[in-house]
Protein backbone atom coordinates (compact mmCIF):
# COMPACT_ATOMS: atom_id res chain seq x y z
CA UNK A 1 0.00 0.00 0.00
CA UNK A 2 1.02 3.46 -0.87
CA UNK A 3 1.68 6.20 1.97
CA UNK A 4 -0.89 8.54 0.76
CA UNK A 5 -3.44 5.86 0.57
CA UNK A 6 -2.50 4.68 4.44
CA UNK A 7 -2.27 7.94 5.67
CA UNK A 8 -6.02 8.88 4.07
CA UNK A 9 -7.74 6.69 6.07
CA UNK A 10 -5.80 7.16 9.47
CA UNK A 11 -8.44 9.44 11.05
CA UNK A 12 -10.91 6.38 10.67
CA UNK A 13 -8.38 3.63 11.51
CA UNK A 14 -6.73 5.06 14.69
CA UNK A 15 -9.54 7.55 15.93
CA UNK A 16 -12.42 5.98 14.21
CA UNK A 17 -13.95 9.01 13.12
CA UNK A 18 -17.41 8.87 11.60
CA UNK A 19 -19.91 11.66 10.53
CA UNK A 20 -23.48 11.86 11.49
CA UNK A 21 -26.39 13.39 9.29
CA UNK A 22 -27.56 17.07 10.13
CA UNK A 23 -30.80 15.73 8.68
CA UNK A 24 -31.93 12.00 9.89
CA UNK A 25 -29.02 11.33 12.32
CA UNK A 26 -27.72 8.48 10.89
CA UNK A 27 -23.94 7.64 11.12
CA UNK A 28 -22.13 7.03 8.20
CA UNK A 29 -18.48 5.02 9.28
CA UNK A 30 -16.67 5.63 7.13
CA UNK A 31 -17.73 9.09 6.70
CA UNK A 32 -19.61 9.58 3.35
CA UNK A 33 -20.84 11.93 0.98
CA UNK A 34 -24.34 11.24 0.80
CA UNK A 35 -26.35 9.47 3.67
CA UNK A 36 -27.10 6.08 2.74
CA UNK A 37 -30.38 7.13 5.08
CA UNK A 38 -31.61 9.84 3.60
CA UNK A 39 -29.10 11.09 0.53
CA UNK A 40 -28.75 13.98 2.65
CA UNK A 41 -25.72 16.03 1.62
CA UNK A 42 -25.04 17.64 4.70
CA UNK A 43 -22.47 16.09 7.58
CA UNK A 44 -20.91 16.70 11.43
CA UNK A 45 -18.66 15.04 12.24
CA UNK A 46 -19.25 12.05 15.08
CA UNK A 47 -17.10 9.78 17.03
CA UNK A 48 -17.89 5.79 17.36
CA UNK A 49 -18.37 3.86 20.41
CA UNK A 50 -15.40 2.04 21.80
CA UNK A 51 -17.81 -0.52 22.75
CA UNK A 52 -19.84 -3.35 21.23
CA UNK A 53 -21.28 -6.82 20.66
CA UNK A 54 -19.90 -9.37 18.22
CA UNK A 55 -22.42 -10.05 15.81
CA UNK A 56 -20.33 -13.03 13.81
CA UNK A 57 -17.05 -13.98 13.69
CA UNK A 58 -15.02 -16.83 11.96
CA UNK A 59 -11.09 -18.04 12.34
CA UNK A 60 -9.62 -17.24 9.18
CA UNK A 61 -7.20 -20.30 9.06
CA UNK A 62 -6.05 -19.63 4.80
CA UNK A 63 -4.78 -16.29 5.45
CA UNK A 64 -4.00 -14.14 2.26
CA UNK A 65 -0.22 -13.23 1.65
CA UNK A 66 0.17 -9.73 4.00
CA UNK A 67 -1.73 -11.88 6.61
CA UNK A 68 0.01 -15.59 6.28
CA UNK A 69 2.19 -15.44 9.00
CA UNK A 70 -0.54 -14.40 11.73
CA UNK A 71 -3.10 -17.31 10.62
CA UNK A 72 -4.46 -17.94 12.28
CA UNK A 73 -6.41 -15.34 13.32
CA UNK A 74 -10.11 -14.05 14.43
CA UNK A 75 -12.14 -11.60 12.35
CA UNK A 76 -15.77 -10.92 13.84
CA UNK A 77 -18.92 -8.08 12.39
CA UNK A 78 -19.13 -5.94 16.16
CA UNK A 79 -22.17 -3.94 16.38
CA UNK A 80 -21.05 -0.70 18.42
CA UNK A 81 -23.35 0.46 21.03
CA UNK A 82 -24.71 3.26 18.58
CA UNK A 83 -25.52 0.74 15.82
CA UNK A 84 -22.54 0.80 13.67
CA UNK A 85 -21.40 -2.34 12.41
CA UNK A 86 -17.70 -3.11 11.48
CA UNK A 87 -15.63 -5.66 10.32
CA UNK A 88 -12.59 -6.58 12.13
CA UNK A 89 -10.18 -8.71 14.04
CA UNK A 90 -10.72 -9.93 17.55
CA UNK A 91 -7.04 -9.91 19.59
CA UNK A 92 -6.01 -12.32 21.80
CA UNK A 93 -8.41 -14.87 20.79
CA UNK A 94 -8.78 -17.83 19.36
CA UNK A 95 -12.33 -18.16 18.88
CA UNK A 96 -14.12 -20.37 20.77
CA UNK A 97 -14.35 -18.16 23.96
CA UNK A 98 -16.35 -15.62 21.49
CA UNK A 99 -20.56 -15.98 21.27
CA UNK A 100 -23.21 -14.35 19.49
CA UNK A 101 -23.21 -11.17 21.55
CA UNK A 102 -20.07 -11.42 23.53
CA UNK A 103 -18.78 -7.88 24.26
CA UNK A 104 -15.70 -6.44 22.90
CA UNK A 105 -13.47 -3.26 23.55
CA UNK A 106 -11.95 -1.40 20.86
CA UNK A 107 -8.03 -1.54 20.66
CA UNK A 108 -5.77 0.60 18.24
CA UNK A 109 -2.92 -2.46 16.77
CA UNK A 110 -0.59 -3.27 14.38
CA UNK A 111 -3.05 -4.74 11.41
CA UNK A 112 -0.13 -5.96 9.02
CA UNK A 113 3.66 -5.41 8.36
CA UNK A 114 4.14 -7.96 5.42
CA UNK A 115 2.83 -5.98 2.72
CA UNK A 116 4.34 -3.87 -0.31
CA UNK A 117 5.55 -0.72 0.39
CA UNK A 118 7.17 -1.22 3.56
CA UNK A 119 4.86 0.27 5.71
CA UNK A 120 3.91 -1.01 9.25
CA UNK A 121 0.18 -0.44 9.35
CA UNK A 122 -2.02 0.07 12.33
CA UNK A 123 -5.70 0.13 12.90
CA UNK A 124 -8.36 -0.97 14.77
CA UNK A 125 -9.19 -4.46 16.50
CA UNK A 126 -11.46 -5.74 19.57
CA UNK A 127 -10.56 -7.48 22.54
CA UNK A 128 -12.91 -9.02 24.86
CA UNK A 129 -14.27 -6.76 27.45
CA UNK A 130 -13.97 -8.88 29.74
CA UNK A 131 -10.21 -8.86 29.54
CA UNK A 132 -9.83 -5.56 31.21
CA UNK B 1 -38.19 -3.55 -26.17
CA UNK B 2 -37.93 -7.00 -28.48
CA UNK B 3 -37.53 -10.34 -27.81
CA UNK B 4 -34.40 -11.72 -27.40
CA UNK B 5 -33.42 -15.51 -28.06
CA UNK B 6 -29.97 -17.48 -27.10
CA UNK B 7 -29.26 -18.55 -30.76
CA UNK B 8 -25.76 -20.18 -30.02
CA UNK B 9 -23.69 -21.61 -27.47
CA UNK B 10 -20.19 -22.73 -26.08
CA UNK B 11 -18.10 -23.97 -23.06
CA UNK B 12 -14.83 -25.10 -22.73
CA UNK B 13 -13.79 -27.64 -20.11
CA UNK B 14 -14.02 -26.32 -16.69
CA UNK B 15 -10.24 -27.16 -14.71
CA UNK B 16 -6.34 -26.44 -14.28
CA UNK B 17 -5.71 -26.05 -17.63
CA UNK B 18 -2.08 -25.57 -17.72
CA UNK B 19 -1.93 -25.49 -21.14
CA UNK B 20 -4.80 -22.73 -21.99
CA UNK B 21 -4.33 -19.30 -22.13
CA UNK B 22 -6.86 -17.01 -21.84
CA UNK B 23 -7.48 -16.15 -24.96
CA UNK B 24 -7.15 -19.66 -26.39
CA UNK B 25 -10.04 -20.31 -24.17
CA UNK B 26 -12.57 -17.40 -25.03
CA UNK B 27 -11.95 -18.24 -28.14
CA UNK B 28 -12.34 -21.56 -28.01
CA UNK B 29 -15.85 -21.27 -26.48
CA UNK B 30 -16.76 -18.09 -28.75
CA UNK B 31 -16.37 -20.06 -31.73
CA UNK B 32 -18.31 -22.76 -30.67
CA UNK B 33 -20.91 -20.55 -29.69
CA UNK B 34 -20.76 -18.87 -33.55
CA UNK B 35 -20.77 -22.05 -35.18
CA UNK B 36 -23.72 -23.39 -32.84
CA UNK B 37 -25.55 -19.93 -33.79
CA UNK B 38 -24.48 -20.15 -37.73
CA UNK B 39 -23.44 -16.90 -37.57
CA UNK B 40 -19.90 -15.55 -38.83
CA UNK B 41 -20.02 -12.04 -37.60
CA UNK B 42 -21.08 -10.24 -34.54
CA UNK B 43 -22.98 -6.80 -34.11
CA UNK B 44 -21.59 -6.72 -31.04
CA UNK B 45 -19.51 -8.09 -28.08
CA UNK B 46 -20.02 -8.36 -23.82
CA UNK B 47 -17.19 -10.42 -22.26
CA UNK B 48 -17.46 -10.74 -18.65
CA UNK B 49 -14.00 -11.12 -16.54
CA UNK B 50 -13.28 -10.50 -12.73
CA UNK B 51 -10.08 -9.80 -12.53
CA UNK B 52 -7.73 -10.47 -15.17
CA UNK B 53 -5.77 -7.30 -14.05
CA UNK B 54 -4.19 -9.31 -10.90
CA UNK B 55 -4.22 -12.60 -12.23
CA UNK B 56 -2.95 -13.04 -15.66
CA UNK B 57 -1.89 -9.23 -15.74
CA UNK B 58 -3.91 -8.19 -18.97
CA UNK B 59 -6.37 -5.47 -18.82
CA UNK B 60 -8.06 -4.68 -22.53
CA UNK B 61 -9.40 -7.96 -22.93
CA UNK B 62 -12.03 -6.22 -24.88
CA UNK B 63 -10.29 -5.60 -28.16
CA UNK B 64 -7.18 -8.74 -27.73
CA UNK B 65 -10.92 -11.01 -27.57
CA UNK B 66 -12.14 -9.63 -30.60
CA UNK B 67 -9.08 -9.49 -32.47
CA UNK B 68 -8.23 -13.12 -31.81
CA UNK B 69 -11.71 -14.27 -32.36
CA UNK B 70 -11.38 -12.63 -35.71
CA UNK B 71 -14.45 -10.18 -35.45
CA UNK B 72 -12.59 -6.92 -35.95
CA UNK B 73 -13.68 -4.03 -35.87
CA UNK B 74 -16.88 -5.74 -33.76
CA UNK B 75 -17.35 -2.81 -30.35
CA UNK B 76 -16.27 -5.09 -27.73
CA UNK B 77 -16.86 -4.22 -23.83
CA UNK B 78 -15.04 -5.99 -20.88
CA UNK B 79 -18.06 -6.11 -17.70
CA UNK B 80 -16.95 -6.62 -14.52
CA UNK B 81 -19.13 -7.21 -11.51
CA UNK B 82 -16.56 -9.61 -9.29
CA UNK B 83 -18.04 -13.16 -9.79
CA UNK B 84 -21.68 -11.85 -11.34
CA UNK B 85 -19.12 -10.62 -14.25
CA UNK B 86 -20.64 -13.29 -16.51
CA UNK B 87 -24.22 -12.05 -15.28
CA UNK B 88 -23.46 -8.86 -16.23
CA UNK B 89 -21.94 -9.24 -19.41
CA UNK B 90 -24.87 -11.29 -20.34
CA UNK B 91 -27.62 -8.64 -19.07
CA UNK B 92 -25.63 -5.83 -21.64
CA UNK B 93 -26.08 -8.31 -24.01
CA UNK B 94 -29.43 -8.37 -24.03
CA UNK B 95 -30.51 -4.92 -23.76
CA UNK B 96 -28.51 -4.45 -27.01
CA UNK B 97 -30.05 -6.76 -28.72
CA UNK B 98 -33.87 -5.77 -27.11
CA UNK B 99 -33.44 -2.41 -28.06
CA UNK B 100 -33.24 -2.90 -31.80
CA UNK B 101 -29.50 -1.57 -31.91
CA UNK B 102 -27.67 -4.94 -32.96
CA UNK B 103 -29.22 -7.84 -33.88
CA UNK B 104 -26.02 -10.67 -33.16
CA UNK B 105 -24.24 -9.93 -29.71
CA UNK B 106 -21.74 -12.64 -28.30
CA UNK B 107 -21.98 -12.45 -24.11
CA UNK B 108 -19.15 -14.31 -22.90
CA UNK B 109 -16.85 -14.88 -19.85
CA UNK B 110 -13.75 -15.95 -19.28
CA UNK B 111 -10.86 -16.19 -16.38
CA UNK B 112 -7.57 -17.24 -16.27
CA UNK B 113 -6.97 -17.93 -12.63
CA UNK B 114 -4.43 -20.79 -12.06
CA UNK B 115 -1.67 -18.73 -13.24
CA UNK B 116 -2.04 -16.42 -10.59
CA UNK B 117 0.28 -16.13 -7.43
CA UNK B 118 -2.14 -15.00 -4.86
CA UNK B 119 -5.79 -15.88 -5.69
CA UNK B 120 -6.80 -15.28 -2.42
CA UNK B 121 -5.70 -12.09 -2.27
CA UNK B 122 -7.54 -11.21 -6.11
CA UNK B 123 -10.31 -12.89 -4.96
CA UNK B 124 -10.47 -10.40 -1.78
CA UNK B 125 -10.38 -7.26 -3.65
CA UNK B 126 -14.37 -7.90 -4.41
CA UNK B 127 -14.70 -7.19 -1.21
CA UNK B 128 -14.33 -3.12 0.50
CA UNK B 129 -10.15 -3.11 0.43
CA UNK B 130 -10.21 -0.25 3.22
CA UNK B 131 -12.84 -1.72 5.49
CA UNK B 132 -13.00 -5.37 5.55
CA UNK B 133 -10.14 -7.06 3.09
CA UNK B 134 -7.36 -4.27 5.21
CA UNK B 135 -8.60 -6.32 8.50
CA UNK B 136 -7.59 -9.64 7.04
CA UNK B 137 -10.97 -11.03 5.80
CA UNK B 138 -10.90 -13.29 3.07
CA UNK B 139 -13.83 -14.35 0.67
CA UNK B 140 -13.82 -18.24 2.20
CA UNK B 141 -13.98 -16.25 5.95
CA UNK B 142 -17.20 -13.53 5.00
CA UNK B 143 -19.14 -16.42 3.59
CA UNK B 144 -18.24 -18.53 7.10
CA UNK B 145 -19.61 -15.15 8.80
CA UNK B 146 -22.59 -15.41 6.75
CA UNK B 147 -22.96 -19.58 7.41
CA UNK B 148 -22.65 -19.03 10.94
CA UNK B 149 -25.58 -15.90 11.61
CA UNK B 150 -27.66 -18.22 9.44
CA UNK B 151 -26.87 -21.64 11.51
CA UNK B 152 -27.70 -19.05 14.83
CA UNK B 153 -30.91 -17.46 13.16
CA UNK B 154 -32.52 -20.66 11.49
CA UNK B 155 -30.59 -23.76 13.09
CA UNK B 156 -29.02 -24.46 9.87
CA UNK B 157 -26.09 -27.62 10.82
CA UNK B 158 -23.13 -28.24 10.05
CA UNK B 159 -24.80 -31.42 7.94
CA UNK B 160 -26.96 -29.85 5.93
CA UNK B 161 -24.48 -27.22 4.70
CA UNK B 162 -22.26 -30.27 3.12
CA UNK B 163 -25.39 -31.24 1.58
CA UNK B 164 -25.02 -28.70 -0.70
CA UNK B 165 -21.47 -30.44 -1.44
CA UNK B 166 -22.48 -33.78 -1.68
CA UNK B 167 -25.54 -33.05 -4.47
CA UNK B 168 -23.55 -30.90 -6.45
CA UNK B 169 -20.06 -33.23 -6.68
CA UNK B 170 -22.96 -35.98 -7.36
CA UNK B 171 -24.49 -33.84 -10.42
CA UNK B 172 -21.00 -33.29 -12.08
CA UNK B 173 -20.26 -36.73 -12.32
CA UNK B 174 -22.53 -36.07 -15.59
CA UNK B 175 -21.54 -33.44 -17.28
CA UNK B 176 -18.05 -33.79 -19.25
CA UNK B 177 -16.90 -30.36 -18.50
CA UNK B 178 -16.96 -30.49 -14.46
CA UNK B 179 -13.44 -29.82 -12.71
CA UNK B 180 -14.29 -32.01 -9.84
CA UNK B 181 -16.87 -34.87 -11.32
CA UNK B 182 -16.04 -37.03 -8.15
CA UNK B 183 -18.45 -38.83 -5.55
CA UNK B 184 -17.55 -37.04 -1.56
CA UNK B 185 -20.13 -37.61 1.65
CA UNK B 186 -21.10 -35.49 4.34
CA UNK B 187 -18.47 -36.46 6.62
CA UNK B 188 -15.42 -36.19 3.99
CA UNK B 189 -16.80 -32.41 3.53
CA UNK B 190 -16.94 -32.17 7.48
CA UNK B 191 -13.36 -33.53 7.84
CA UNK B 192 -12.12 -31.45 5.08
CA UNK B 193 -9.12 -29.08 6.28
CA UNK B 194 -10.35 -25.93 8.13
CA UNK B 195 -10.09 -22.69 5.79
CA UNK B 196 -12.54 -20.46 7.96
CA UNK B 197 -14.37 -21.78 10.44
CA UNK B 198 -17.21 -23.29 9.86
CA UNK B 199 -16.36 -23.49 6.80
CA UNK B 200 -14.30 -26.55 5.10
CA UNK B 201 -12.12 -26.89 1.92
CA UNK B 202 -15.13 -29.20 0.85
CA UNK B 203 -17.43 -26.22 1.34
CA UNK B 204 -15.35 -23.95 -1.47
CA UNK B 205 -15.77 -23.84 -5.06
CA UNK B 206 -12.07 -24.61 -6.79
CA UNK B 207 -9.94 -22.31 -8.66
CA UNK B 208 -10.93 -22.96 -12.35
CA UNK B 209 -9.82 -21.75 -15.99
CA UNK B 210 -12.42 -22.23 -18.20
CA UNK B 211 -14.44 -20.06 -20.53
CA UNK B 212 -18.19 -19.94 -21.93
CA UNK B 213 -20.16 -17.86 -25.11
CA UNK B 214 -23.37 -17.28 -25.67
CA UNK B 215 -24.66 -15.82 -28.98
CA UNK B 216 -27.90 -13.59 -28.33
CA UNK B 217 -29.82 -12.63 -31.20
CA UNK B 218 -33.42 -10.90 -32.32
CA UNK B 219 -36.35 -13.43 -33.33
CA UNK B 220 -35.49 -12.80 -37.06
CA UNK B 221 -32.16 -14.19 -36.07
CA UNK B 222 -33.45 -17.18 -33.81
CA UNK B 223 -35.37 -18.47 -36.99
CA UNK B 224 -32.41 -18.85 -39.21
CA UNK B 225 -30.37 -20.42 -36.23
CA UNK B 226 -31.00 -24.54 -36.69
CA UNK B 227 -32.30 -25.90 -32.78
CA UNK B 228 -34.82 -25.21 -30.50
CA UNK B 229 -35.41 -21.77 -29.58
CA UNK B 230 -34.68 -20.75 -26.23
CA UNK B 231 -36.22 -17.16 -25.24
CA UNK B 232 -35.15 -14.94 -22.49
CA UNK B 233 -37.82 -14.12 -20.94
CA UNK B 234 -37.32 -12.66 -17.58
CA UNK B 235 -33.91 -10.10 -16.49
CA UNK B 236 -32.92 -8.68 -13.18
CA UNK B 237 -30.32 -6.94 -11.43
CA UNK B 238 -29.73 -4.90 -8.23
CA UNK B 239 -26.86 -4.04 -5.78
CA UNK B 240 -26.29 -3.87 -1.84
CA UNK B 241 -23.32 -2.75 0.03
CA UNK B 242 -20.27 -4.42 -0.88
CA UNK B 243 -19.31 -4.92 2.79
CA UNK B 244 -21.28 -7.60 4.65
CA UNK B 245 -21.36 -5.55 7.72
CA UNK B 246 -23.18 -2.92 6.30
CA UNK B 247 -26.18 -4.89 5.83
CA UNK B 248 -29.44 -5.20 8.42
CA UNK B 249 -29.24 -9.06 7.95
CA UNK B 250 -25.79 -10.58 6.95
CA UNK B 251 -27.30 -14.66 6.85
CA UNK B 252 -29.82 -13.31 3.75
CA UNK B 253 -29.15 -11.80 0.43
CA UNK B 254 -31.55 -9.39 -0.52
CA UNK B 255 -29.64 -7.64 -4.10
CA UNK B 256 -30.35 -11.55 -5.02
CA UNK B 257 -34.36 -11.13 -3.91
CA UNK B 258 -34.79 -7.69 -5.54
CA UNK B 259 -32.97 -8.87 -8.71
CA UNK B 260 -35.07 -12.33 -8.86
CA UNK B 261 -38.20 -10.06 -8.00
CA UNK B 262 -37.06 -7.59 -11.35
CA UNK B 263 -36.81 -11.09 -13.39
CA UNK B 264 -39.83 -13.15 -12.20
CA UNK B 265 -42.06 -9.86 -12.87
CA UNK B 266 -40.42 -9.32 -16.08
CA UNK B 267 -41.40 -13.03 -17.09
CA UNK B 268 -45.01 -12.97 -15.47
CA UNK B 269 -43.66 -16.45 -14.06
CA UNK B 270 -43.05 -17.40 -10.34
CA UNK B 271 -40.70 -19.98 -8.04
CA UNK B 272 -43.38 -22.27 -8.23
CA UNK B 273 -43.13 -22.16 -12.34
CA UNK B 274 -39.11 -22.85 -12.47
CA UNK B 275 -38.56 -26.04 -13.52
CA UNK B 276 -34.38 -26.10 -12.60
CA UNK B 277 -31.70 -23.55 -11.62
CA UNK B 278 -28.18 -22.93 -12.12
CA UNK B 279 -27.25 -20.93 -8.64
CA UNK B 280 -24.35 -19.23 -7.74
CA UNK B 281 -22.43 -21.86 -4.91
CA UNK B 282 -19.30 -20.21 -4.75
CA UNK B 283 -19.79 -21.64 -1.49
CA UNK B 284 -22.14 -24.22 -0.01
CA UNK B 285 -23.75 -21.90 2.16
CA UNK B 286 -24.27 -19.50 -0.86
CA UNK B 287 -26.58 -21.88 -2.25
CA UNK B 288 -28.46 -22.20 0.80
CA UNK B 289 -29.33 -18.41 1.08
CA UNK B 290 -29.59 -17.77 -2.98
CA UNK B 291 -32.51 -20.50 -3.18
CA UNK B 292 -34.12 -18.69 -0.17
CA UNK B 293 -33.64 -15.33 -1.74
CA UNK B 294 -35.19 -16.58 -5.27
CA UNK B 295 -38.30 -17.84 -3.39
CA UNK B 296 -37.00 -21.78 -4.59
CA UNK B 297 -38.01 -22.68 -0.82
CA UNK B 298 -38.70 -20.73 1.83
CA UNK B 299 -36.63 -18.38 4.05
CA UNK B 300 -34.73 -20.03 6.60
CA UNK B 301 -35.38 -23.85 5.28
CA UNK B 302 -32.83 -23.37 2.37
CA UNK B 303 -30.67 -26.47 4.35
CA UNK B 304 -33.32 -28.56 5.69
CA UNK B 305 -34.70 -28.39 1.95
CA UNK B 306 -30.98 -29.73 0.59
CA UNK B 307 -30.34 -32.17 2.96
CA UNK B 308 -34.31 -33.52 2.62
CA UNK B 309 -33.00 -33.54 -1.06
CA UNK B 310 -35.77 -31.25 -2.46
CA UNK B 311 -33.17 -30.07 -4.71
CA UNK B 312 -31.92 -32.69 -5.84
CA UNK B 313 -31.82 -34.17 -9.61
CA UNK B 314 -34.84 -36.23 -8.55
CA UNK B 315 -36.38 -33.26 -6.06
CA UNK B 316 -39.74 -30.76 -6.70
CA UNK B 317 -36.65 -28.12 -7.82
CA UNK B 318 -33.46 -29.45 -9.50
CA UNK B 319 -30.73 -26.67 -8.33
CA UNK B 320 -26.97 -27.13 -9.97
CA UNK B 321 -27.44 -29.93 -12.29
CA UNK B 322 -24.41 -28.86 -13.99
CA UNK B 323 -22.63 -29.44 -10.45
CA UNK B 324 -22.57 -25.66 -9.89
CA UNK B 325 -19.48 -23.85 -9.08
CA UNK B 326 -18.50 -26.10 -6.30
CA UNK B 327 -18.23 -28.76 -8.29
CA UNK B 328 -18.49 -27.47 -12.35
CA UNK B 329 -15.59 -25.04 -11.53
CA UNK B 330 -15.57 -21.73 -10.82
CA UNK B 331 -13.45 -19.74 -13.58
CA UNK B 332 -14.89 -16.45 -12.10
CA UNK B 333 -15.95 -14.19 -15.37
CA UNK B 334 -17.11 -17.24 -17.01
CA UNK B 335 -19.68 -18.90 -13.85
CA UNK B 336 -22.97 -16.54 -14.94
CA UNK B 337 -22.70 -17.24 -18.23
CA UNK B 338 -21.86 -20.84 -17.67
CA UNK B 339 -25.13 -21.29 -15.23
CA UNK B 340 -27.48 -19.78 -18.49
CA UNK B 341 -25.10 -22.20 -20.83
CA UNK B 342 -26.14 -24.74 -18.71
CA UNK B 343 -30.00 -23.50 -18.63
CA UNK B 344 -30.11 -23.36 -22.51
CA UNK B 345 -28.54 -26.68 -22.82
CA UNK B 346 -31.25 -27.82 -21.00
CA UNK B 347 -34.10 -26.37 -22.14
CA UNK B 348 -32.73 -27.49 -25.93
CA UNK B 349 -32.98 -31.11 -24.18
CA UNK B 350 -29.04 -31.65 -24.78
CA UNK B 351 -27.77 -32.31 -21.65
CA UNK B 352 -27.52 -36.00 -22.14
CA UNK B 353 -27.23 -37.37 -18.98
CA UNK B 354 -28.19 -34.94 -17.12
CA UNK B 355 -31.22 -33.58 -18.79
CA UNK B 356 -34.12 -33.24 -16.54
CA UNK B 357 -37.32 -34.55 -18.49
CA UNK B 358 -39.28 -32.00 -19.66
CA UNK B 359 -37.92 -28.77 -19.03
CA UNK B 360 -39.27 -25.83 -20.24
CA UNK B 361 -38.71 -23.00 -17.82
CA UNK B 362 -35.24 -22.44 -16.37
CA UNK B 363 -33.25 -19.89 -14.03
CA UNK B 364 -29.85 -19.11 -13.61
CA UNK B 365 -28.46 -16.74 -10.51
CA UNK B 366 -25.46 -15.23 -10.27
CA UNK B 367 -23.75 -12.71 -7.75
CA UNK B 368 -20.91 -10.77 -6.97
CA UNK B 369 -18.30 -10.82 -3.60
CA UNK B 370 -21.33 -11.46 -0.81
CA UNK B 371 -24.32 -10.42 -2.89
CA UNK B 372 -23.05 -6.73 -3.07
CA UNK B 373 -24.29 -7.25 -7.14
CA UNK B 374 -26.83 -10.09 -8.67
CA UNK B 375 -28.35 -11.01 -11.69
CA UNK B 376 -30.84 -13.28 -12.17
CA UNK B 377 -32.29 -14.25 -15.88
CA UNK B 378 -34.95 -16.68 -16.47
CA UNK B 379 -35.38 -18.07 -20.21
CA UNK B 380 -37.75 -20.30 -21.65
CA UNK B 381 -38.17 -22.79 -24.24
CA UNK B 382 -40.92 -21.71 -26.89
Amino acid sequence: MSAPRYAREIPQRYRFEAARCRQCRKISFPPRAVCAGCGSESSEPASLSDHGKIVTWTVVRVAPTPFALQAPYVVAIVELDDGVRVTAQIADAHGEELDFGTPVRRVLRRVRAEDDGGIIEYGYKFVLARLT
Amino acid sequence: MRDVYVIGAGITPFGELWQRSLRDLFVSAARQAMVDAGVDRLDGMYVGSMSPGLLVEQEHLSSLLADYLGVLPAPCVRVESACASGGAAFRSAFFEVASGASDVVLAGGVEKMTDADDVTRALATASDQEYEAFHGITFPGLYAMMARAHMRQHGTTREEIAAVAVKNHENALENPNAHLGMRISIDQVIASSPVADPLRLLDCAPVSDGACALILGSEDQAKRAKGPLVRVTGVGAATDAIALHARSDVASLEAVARAAAKAYAMSSRGPRDIDLAEVHDCFTIAEIMAIEALGLVDRGRGGAATSAGETSRRGRIPVNISGGLKAKGHPVGATGVAQIFEIVTQLRGAAGKRQIANARIGLAQNMGGTGGSATVHILEAV
